[in-house]
């Protein structure tokens, strides 16, 4: 066995996963607010958007749903363990950040697309079959990597308050769900709307949401996965190298 | 021989404080080593730096074989660390936390569940194995991290403080095991501020103040050496006359103590040598004979005295 190896790693990784969803994600309270989250959202987006279809409103409601349960409680798990002094001994545990931070990312992607599967379920109840499953299942899987990079990148500035990067989060989250074309259209977006549009990755997975369940797209399905890809692969190496960097000033 | 830890000039400054001063030292396979030092002297923080916790500014530390800062996960998966304060997650059981532990440190499941029956038999907490750790008493909960440290049968154990303000079983439990891993092999870097249980315990202790090393030796070479004159006590079946005794080789004062002479010495084995002369001579019979060493303790305060950072 080589601890330090890929595979030793990434069963590590793994564990510390498993000790997220265990401790954080599957307690009744998480598990109550994520169910009912994506039902007031849908209430909340069908009541107030009446000029709107349905078949446009659900998949937004399945990105909004994906967005806000990947990036729940990554951002503040840090900040809880450190208070406790749990980190300290993860840390000093044969672990690299690396398989930290991207454990960490495994327990919010899981908990993120169990949630989202209650929308695809809302959406299914209302008769809205996917047309492109592949797709679908391609793209929650993908923002749910990328919504989970995020979240562990607003959990790298060293602090044990976890109302913080909280705080910090639902700054970040709101704004993205008023220019991602949740509510409006991208096409009625003025081009400056469009152009803060295009720098949210929530823009191309409700897109290609949006694709699988209607076939319509703004963008080319193409250039929504390869951006989302993109972005997924930026955000998960610049938060593993900011964890790096301030790990030890958690300490 | 290879030490398990080399600690060279290792340097922390936090601000414009200068926590640990290149500190360096050896520790020596199948040692107690003892850390001592007052509050505040860089203790933790030198323990921190040694464990990989937090990175040393300047100065390498070794650790079986592996610098902490470059082969950080091989250095680490050598050796268990039972921190000052209880860090096993509350939230989950015993038995979860020792699992947990395992997975962290590449137990198959079947090892890391015959490793946490034992210890947890051992520690005497396997009848609460599936109680959540919250519930546990500071001794259980510092029992639990002793066995979350030892789940991978590390050569290297590092303790910080293991049995601060624990009740009478629980410390006699842990130090007697700790006493039983030695004779088993395992190295202890143990940081304590209780003077008795580094002197009952340890082969070398070190003394740090304001971050720098001021003392390496074994206990009793450490008190020894801070004090050149020595004090015997010794007691006669019958009376002898204190002008006598304090003719003898090396006796540089003889005063009587109730039914005992304390005798103050340059040279403690010439100074027995001839009290045994003397008896001889003068036909009278030893009855006591204690040689009145100073404590760890007074060692340690006049090493550390005066200095506080």
């Amino acid at each position: 066995m080589n601890p330090a190896g890929l595979h030793e790693q990434v069963r590590r990784a793994w564990a510390i996963a498993k000790k997220d969803i265990r401790l954080y994600y599957a307690k009744n309270s998480v598990l109550i607010f994520g169910i009912l989250m994506p039902v007031f959202l849908f209430l909340a987006f069908f009541a107030g958007s009446s000029q709107l279809p349905l078949t446009f409103l659900l998949p937004g409601l399945v990105g909004v749903t994906l967005l806000f349960t990947a990036t729940a409680l990554s951002p503040a798990i840090y900040a809880w363990e450190g208070r406790h002094g749990t980190l300290e001994r993860l840390v000093s545990c044969p672990v690299t950040i690396e398989a930290m931070v991207f454990g960490d990312m495994i327990a919010s992607i899981l908990f993120g697309i169990g949630i989202t599967l209650i929308t695809v379920f809302i959406a299914l109840a209302f008769g809205l079959f996917p047309l492109h499953g592949i797709i679908l299942v391609v793209s929650i899987l993908l923002a749910a990597c990328c919504f989970s990079a995020i979240g562990m990148l607003l959990a790298a500035p060293p602090t044990s308050e976890p109302s913080t990067p909280m705080t910090l989060s639902l700054l970040i989250k709101f704004p993205l769900i008023f220019i991602s074309g949740i509510f409006v259209p991208l096409d009625q977006l003025p081009s400056w709307g469009l152009a803060l549009s295009a720098c949210s990755p929530l823009t191309y997975f409700t897109d290609l949401v949006r694709y699988s369940f209607t076939g319509e797209h703004y963008f080319p399905v193409i250039v929504d996965i390869i951006i989302l890809a993109l972005i997924t692969l930026v955000f998960t190496a610049g938060t593993m190298y900011l964890h790096k960097r301030t790990m030890p000033q958690r300490m | 021989m290879t030490p398990v830890i080399h600690a060279s000039d290792l340097t922390k400054v936090f601000g414009t404080s200068t926590a640990v001063d290149h500190v360096s030292f050896d520790v020596q396979e199948g040692e107690i080593f003892g850390f001592l030092g007052p509050n505040g002297a860089g203790k933790t923080t030198t323990t921190r730096m040694l464990n990989g916790v937090i990175p040393p500014d300047a100065g390498t530390a070794i650790i079986l074989g592996h610098d902490i800062r470059s082969e950080p996960v091989l250095a680490k998966q050598g050796f268990g660390v039972v921190p000052e304060t209880s860090n096993a997650y509350v939230d989950l059981t015993a038995w979860q936390n020792l699992m947990l532990m395992g997975e962290l440190y590449g137990l198959a499941r079947a090892r890391a569940v015959e490793r946490s029956s034992d210890l947890l038999g051992m520690l005497g907490l396997l009848e609460k194995k599936d109680q959540k750790v919250q519930a546990y008493s500071k001794g259980m909960k510092q029992r639990l991290i002793l066995a979350m440290a030892l789940i991978h049968e590390p050569e290297l154990l590092f303790l910080d403080e293991p049995t601060s303000g624990l009740d009478v079983q629980s410390t006699h439990m842990i130090l007697s095991l700790l006493r039983d891993l030695n004779q088993h092999g395992t190295t202890i870097f143990l940081t304590t501020h209780n003077m008795e249980e580094a002197n009952q315990l340890c082969h070398r202790v070190g003394i740090i103040r304001a971050g720098k090393i001021v003392a390496i030796d074994a206990p009793e070479k450490l008190k020894t050496a801070i004090d050149r004159v020595h004090r015997i006590e010794v007691s006669f079946d019958q009376g002898v006359s204190g002008d006598a005794l304090a003719e003898l080789s090396g006796v540089t004062s003889a005063e009587r103590t109730g039914d005992k002479w304390q005798i103050t010495t340059q040279d403690k084995d010439a100074t027995i040598r001839a009290l045994v002369t003397f008896t001889e001579q003068h036909g009278t019979a030893i009855v006591t004979l204690n040689t009145l060493a100073p404590t760890l303790d007074e060692a340690f305060l006049l090493l550390t005295q005066g200095e506080r950072p």
